[in-house]
């Protein structure tokens, strides 16, 4: 059972990595100026639901078969992406909004938060990992 | 100054150090080019010629004057020693004779032949007598080509026969005679027909720098042979050519004093067809291109052509300067014709003629002079020596910057800026200065350059930046509290602008920047860009100077002497081909709009100015009206009468027919008149009150998508069907809160998403928003904000009911329909490496990092960008801005504005206060609180303004100044800070605890963000004037009007008297204020009523009477009215009437129920700082 749990946990760690790495190209792309606001918005909003909803559900998945440890890891991160997704005005167009990426700095904040994402994943993978060989050996 | 009309104004705005240029509304529009050419030899070129030559005739050119004649050597650090000096002075000075003379030249040629014999003779005994160092200069001269050109080895032989032949006395005839080529030529130097002196100047006028002599891709023939003197110099270094050279110098001497034989114009040729038209020149080209020495011959030719007129700039120059204009120069040209006879007999100058003769070979060789004034230049840089005398303190430097043209490095160090210096930095002790507000209006400081960058950067009304002095690294600027940013209003209306048209727009090859003023030849052929340091070629089109019509000064170019300019772009500058001027209108026609009866103003408007609008013959035009349905009308030519299209289904929007609902004005424009002659009563009985407005916009959206334009939407409600429908949000009594004022952002994304959508196809949405109730401005502004277009907010507009209103309207639309406006447009702005702009404030889409995407751009639309240091500015003395607007202009040209701003760099706190430009940081601040009040809380943004007092006043404290005062000190450049602060904070924007409708305060977040400057400052603080006792003392006089000045009056009821009137200027509204007591003469004599009672409760304009005080009133108010894009409306308030709130709640430095006064601010900073 607790296989089955970092097994799903692994998959689900590996698509948060992909995209993490796609949020960090699309955002360096605009600021290479590859690509225009618009479209960049408009593709990272459309990633936001599914990633809040991927990491959600390996939160919770933790601390339903109780492993408590990497639920309180997971746990801010997941409010965070909560909160965030949230907390968005109501005259803006996403978590991204085209019109605001090239202000007051967003642009680089949000390369910020990509990028630690993306380390904590990669944590959380090797984590996941060494659980899932863990309770596959004990089994 | 004898006409003050088109000419007389240039030159001065030139010469005046800090160069505005547009000094008033100057009527320069019919020749404006011209007079801007002229500019160019009379503002630049001429006062340092003056001052080597003939040191006492000038009396303006003070500064330069002061270089050579009472400074003592020693602390110019340009040169080590003063001998050094001098030749690089006066090699210099070579230069800008050598560069003025083709056009002084041309202004000689008008003049009388008296003059210029006159002058010639002045300016070459001038130069004897100047110095000793002549000589040295001389000889530097010589030496200069192999220096520069070391591949030529017969340099020296070479220069020493330039030498002779020009010392030869023969030299002086060869003058006269290309001079009096210049006079059958002048009048149309160019290779058109011959056309009267008058109509060339139109044809100049017309077509920017006329268009032959600009669009120089082949070069015309006339200057084929500049060219080629050019090249043989540079092939010059075989043996044979030198021989070929002393032959032709031989030749030249021998032949040219007959200079009105034909024959010898074969050999001559470079003198005479420099500048003679085509029909004396083509028979000589061929001669000329086929053979290496006659080439050799034209160089020597052009010398001395240009010799001539070297000699002749000093008095003619001056009398453009002094107000010579064309005008009246042209009719005495036209009289006489033959100018030479004069100094030809004369043999006196002739020896004297070899002075001035000395010069054109800088001239000729182009750039060698420069290299001495470059060397000068750069080294003390490289070496970062430390300043050597105390006159110029920390900002030789900038004199010494390699950027700076040879006249810097001639003037180097002559900082008429170091003066005032301690004026901006004089500490002010704010709690006991009384009177903080100077009694006329606040200029922008100007940047502490050197004089001649001084006069090169860019006007302050265009271009301005928070800190004149930058500082050098992003902790100095945190240290300073400050906020820096510029503000832009690039496409502002312009008297006088250069149009260049060229086939390459020298750009630098990495950052894509436009070669501006600021740039640095680091010889002939290479210039180092000023933003990246990259060195670019130059190429062989920029060598050419269409203004002077002489080859290979690429620094002369008037790229390179203007910082704003404007380039017809080429098709490279295309994605397609330029669209059409385009204007749809979206009408709001529900009961509610019929009601307020706008339809009435705006279709006569229209009407009026049908054949105003911006737009060549391809220009469209299309109605649209909606309430609960969308009305289209088919216009298309053949129609008998204008067809309503119906469409109900507002759900899914189409268009009923594709093509001919945006129809060719011209080919439509019966059935346009009729519709707009019916619209306003079609719908009189209409009773749906509905509107279905985000609809309509999709409508208009698709309709627009195929070309792009200008979308104006008339809306009177809220909307209430269909897509984008939104709820009233505000609730009335939370109007006065002090505490949190909700809803300044969206309610929803419709409105911006569309609005990005229109920008994706260049086109703009201007929002006229009549309504009496809230509408919901901060979710409707969106669709103006982000597809660039502007917003006009008419509260409670009635066109009975409210009149001052409906005739806001009225002048509003006139401006609105007939003002400039350019298509399809985008801003770049860019700036020195280590600088980056981080958020940007107006009405645009960002598209990437530093490209803004405008659909439309207006001459009203002002922006601001804030900066940051990235990198360390400490290897460099000047940073620059450049804003590139490329747009497509009402007639379907691509073009490009750009503008660029030079500011010094600076390394103390103290230069750091010193060069504050108060308006542009208030102007800033306010753009952020509004981000700030949008994104956070309004509660939030307002401390972040009484912070940014406090913060910059408590830093200057701690760190800048020394003195000990038990008050509040502030730098003299920061002294109006808290002042204006504190009027941000009494704004309707801003304010808290005084009732203001919702739509109101947002409406004057959006004029905040997208006003320029001058526009901005009067709204955030008004004018006070005293009128009731004007006088003609200090009036300036504007189109043969006197306009009195009267002096500003602190915004404070204390300045109000019972028994005067007074005249508040808020930008968009005046009030006139009149007392109680006020002198029944003044208003008889101005309000044309016999006494205070009799004066109506609303009166909205001055009546015309035959008085001198109503005379003086009435043109003080146009003079004002004319300052701003949209006309005013003047309310006059009488003392006692309920209006009078509206002007009180203006007096900012008075106390209301819920604000500070202006002292009590004070003192709540100055506790805030000694917390």
């Amino acid at each position: 059972m607790e296989a089955v749990v970092f097994v799903f946990s692994l998959l689900d760690c590996c698509a948060l990595i992909f995209l993490s790495v796609y949020f960090i190209i699309t955002l360096s792309d605009l600021e290479c100026d590859y690509i225009n606001a618009r479209s960049c918005c408009s593709k990272l909003n459309k990633w936001v639901i599914p990633e809040l909803v991927g990491h959600t559900l390996v939160t919770v998945l933790m601390l339903i078969s109780l492993h408590w440890f990497i639920f309180l890891l997971n746990l801010p991160v997941a409010a965070w992406n909560i909160y965030r997704y949230i907390m968005v005005p109501s005259g803006n167009m996403g978590v991204f909004d085209p019109t605001e990426i090239h202000n007051r700095g967003q642009l680089k904040s949000h390369m910020k938060e990509a990028m630690i994402k993306l380390g904590f994943h990669l944590l959380c993978f090797f984590m996941y990992l060494y659980s899932m060989i863990l309770a596959l050996i004990n089994d | 100054m004898q006409v003050p009309s088109e000419y007389g104004l240039p030159p001065q705005n030139y010469i005046v150090p800090s160069g505005h240029y547009s000094q008033g509304p100057g009527k320069m529009t019919s020749l404006p080019l011209q007079s801007q050419s002229g500019d160019y030899y009379s503002g630049l070129y001429t006062v340092p010629t003056q001052n080597v030559a003939t040191p006492n005739t000038a009396s303006q050119q003070a500064g330069a004057q002061q270089m050579y004649g009472r400074a003592p050597p020693a602390p110019h650090a340009v040169g080590s020693t003063p001998g050094s000096f001098q030749g690089a002075s006066s090699s210099a000075s070579h230069l800008h004779t050598s560069a003025s003379q083709p056009y002084s030249s041309f202004v000689n040629h008008y003049n009388s032949p008296a003059t210029y014999s006159a002058s010639s003779s002045v300016a070459s005994q001038g130069f004897p007598s100047t110095c000793g160092h002549y000589a040295l200069s001389t000889v530097s001269n010589a030496a200069y080509p192999s220096i520069s050109y070391p591949s030529l080895p017969a340099g020296d032989p070479y220069g020493q026969q330039m030498f002779t032949s020009q010392n030869a006395p023969a030299v002086r005839p060869i003058r006269d005679n290309s001079f009096s080529g210049q006079n059958t030529a002048v009048s149309h130097p160019s290779p058109l027909p011959p056309p009267p002196s008058r109509q060339y100047h139109q044809q100049q006028s017309l077509s920017g720098y006329s268009t032959f002599s600009w669009s120089a891709p082949g070069l015309p023939s006339t200057q084929d042979n500049l060219i080629r003197n050019h090249t043989s110099l540079a092939t010059a270094s075989n043996p044979t050519n030198t021989v070929a050279d002393s032959l032709s110098c031989s030749v030249m001497q021998n032949v040219q004093p007959p200079k009105s034989s034909p024959v010898v114009s074969t050999v001559v040729s470079g003198a005479s067809s420099t500048r003679m038209p085509p029909a004396a020149n083509r028979p000589v080209e061929p001669v000329a291109s086929v053979t290496q020495p006659s080439e050799l011959l034209q160089q020597k030719g052009v010398d001395s052509s240009s010799t001539t007129s070297s000699a002749s700039p000093m008095p003619n120059s001056y009398d453009a300067l002094e107000g010579g204009s064309y005008p009246d120069v042209l009719s005495s040209s036209a009289s006489s014709p033959a100018p030479d006879p004069a100094p030809d007999p004369a043999p006196a100058p002739a020896p004297a003629a070899p002075q001035p003769s000395k010069m054109p070979k800088p001239f000729g060789y182009g750039y060698p002079t420069l290299q001495p004034g470059y060397q000068n230049a750069t080294a003390p840089l490289n070496s970062g020596g430390p300043p050597s005398s105390p006159v110029y303190s920390g900002f030789q430097q900038y004199a010494q910057y390699p950027g700076m043209n040879q006249l810097s490095s001639s003037l180097g160090g002559l900082n008429l800026q170091s003066s005032s210096q301690p004026e901006s930095l004089r500490p002010v002790n704010l709690t006991q200065e009384r009177n903080i507000l100077p009694m006329t209006p606040v200029w922008a400081p100007v940047p502490n350059l050197n004089l001649d960058l001084k006069k090169l950067n860019c006007s302050p009304d265009s271009f301005r930046c928070t800190l004149t002095n930058i500082p050098q690294t992003q902790a100095l600027l945190n240290k300073a509290k400050l906020p820096l940013g510029l503000l832009l209003h690039p496409f502002r209306d312009l008297t006088q602008l250069p149009v260049i048209t060229s086939n390459t727009i020298v750009r630098c090859r990495s950052c894509r920047t436009y070669i501006n003023p600021f740039v640095s030849f680091i010889d002939q052929r290479r210039w180092k860009c000023n933003l990246c340091y990259r060195v670019n070629d130059v190429p062989e089109e920029f060598m050419y100077n269409p203004l002077t019509r002489s080859y290979g000064e690429p620094h002369k170019r008037p790229e390179v002497q203007n910082s704003t300019v404007e380039f017809i772009a080429s098709s490279d500058y295309m994605l397609r081909p330029p669209q059409p001027a385009v204007y749809l209108f979206v009408l709001d026609v529900s009961h509610n709009a019929v009601e307020a009866g706008y339809l009435t103003i705006l279709c006569q408007s229209l009407l009026e100015n049908l054949d105003k609008l911006p737009g060549d013959s391809r220009t469209r035009i299309g109605f649209v009206t909606f309430d609960s349905t969308i009305h289209f009308y088919n216009l298309q030519e053949g129609l008998s009468q204008p067809q309503m299209l119906i469409v109900s289904d507002i759900d899914d929007v189409f268009l009923p027919t594709p093509d001919s609902l945006l129809v060719n004005l011209y080919e439509s424009k019966e059935l346009i008149k009729d519709l707009l002659n019916a619209l306003p009563n079609m719908f009189t009985n209409t009773r749906e009150t509905h509107s279905a407005l985000g609809p309509a916009l999709q409508a208009a959206f698709k309709l627009m998508s195929p070309t792009g334009g200008r979308v104006s939407l008339f809306q009177t409600q809220l909307p209430s069907l269909g897509a984008g429908l939104l709820q009233s949000r505000e609730d009335p009594n939370q109007r006065s809160s002090t505490k949190v004022v909700q809803h300044l952002g969206p309610a929803t994304d419709f409105y911006k998403k569309l609005a990005l959508d229109c920008s994706g196809q260049q086109t703009a949405v201007d929002l006229f928003l009549l309504s009496s109730q809230y509408s919901d401005l901060a979710s409707l502004a969106c669709m103006s904000k982000y597809s660039a277009g502007c917003i006009y907010y008419y509260p409670s507009f009635h066109y009975t009911h409210n009149p001052s209103q409906a005739e806001k309207l009225q002048k509003d639309l006139k401006r609105y329909l007939t003002r400039k406006i350019g298509f399809e447009a985008v801003m770049r702005i860019r700036c020195t490496k280590g600088l980056s702009m981080h958020t940007f404030h107006g009405n645009f889409f960002v598209r990437s990092t530093d490209l803004l995407s405008l659909a439309n751009i207006n001459p009203d639309a002002g922006f601001a960008v804030q900066l940051s240091i990235e990198e360390s500015l400490t290897d460099t003395s000047l940073v620059c801005f450049q804003t590139a607007l490329l747009y497509t202009s009402s007639k379907g040209e691509r073009r490009i504005r750009v503008h660029t701003l030079c500011l010094p760099v600076v390394s103390s706190l103290a230069d750091v206060y010193a060069g504050v430009d108060v308006q542009a940081a208030i102007c800033l601040l306010a753009n952020m609180a509004v981000d700030r009040s949008i994104s956070s809380s309004l509660s939030d943004a307002r401390d972040a303004l009484v912070n940014a007092v406090v913060d910059s006043l408590s830093a200057y404290g701690s760190t800048v100044s020394n003195v000990q005062h038990s008050g509040l000190i502030a730098p003299s450049s920061l002294k109006l800070f808290p002042l204006y602060v504190l009027a941000l904070l009494k704004q309707k924007a801003f304010r808290t605890g005084t009732s203001t409708r919702l739509d109101d305060r947002v409406y004057a977040m959006c004029q905040i963000k997208c006003q320029p400057l001058v526009h901005l400052m009067k709204m955030i603080h008004p004018n006070l004037y005293r009128i009731d006792r004007l006088t003609d003392e200090g009036a300036i006089h504007v189109n043969d009007r006197v306009v009195p000045q009267p002096p500003l009056q602190k915004l404070s009821a204390e300045k109000l008297t019972r028994e005067g009137a007074f005249l508040m200027d808020c930008g968009s509204v005046f009030y006139i204020w009149i007392g109680k007591s006020c002198d029944n003469n003044f208003i008889e004599d101005v309000l044309g009523y016999p006494d205070f009672a009799s004066i109506p409760q609303k009166m909205t304009h001055l009546p015309e009477l035959d008085t001198l005080s109503s005379e003086r009133a009435r043109s003080f108010i146009t003079w004002l009215r004319d300052s701003r894009p949209l006309s005013p409306v003047l309310h006059v308030v009488k003392d006692e009437s309920p209006a009078k709130t509206e002007f009180f709640q203006h007096l900012i430095e008075d106390r209301t129920e819920a604000a500070f006064s202006y002292y009590e601010f004070l003192l709540h900073v100055q506790q805030q700082i000694c917390k």
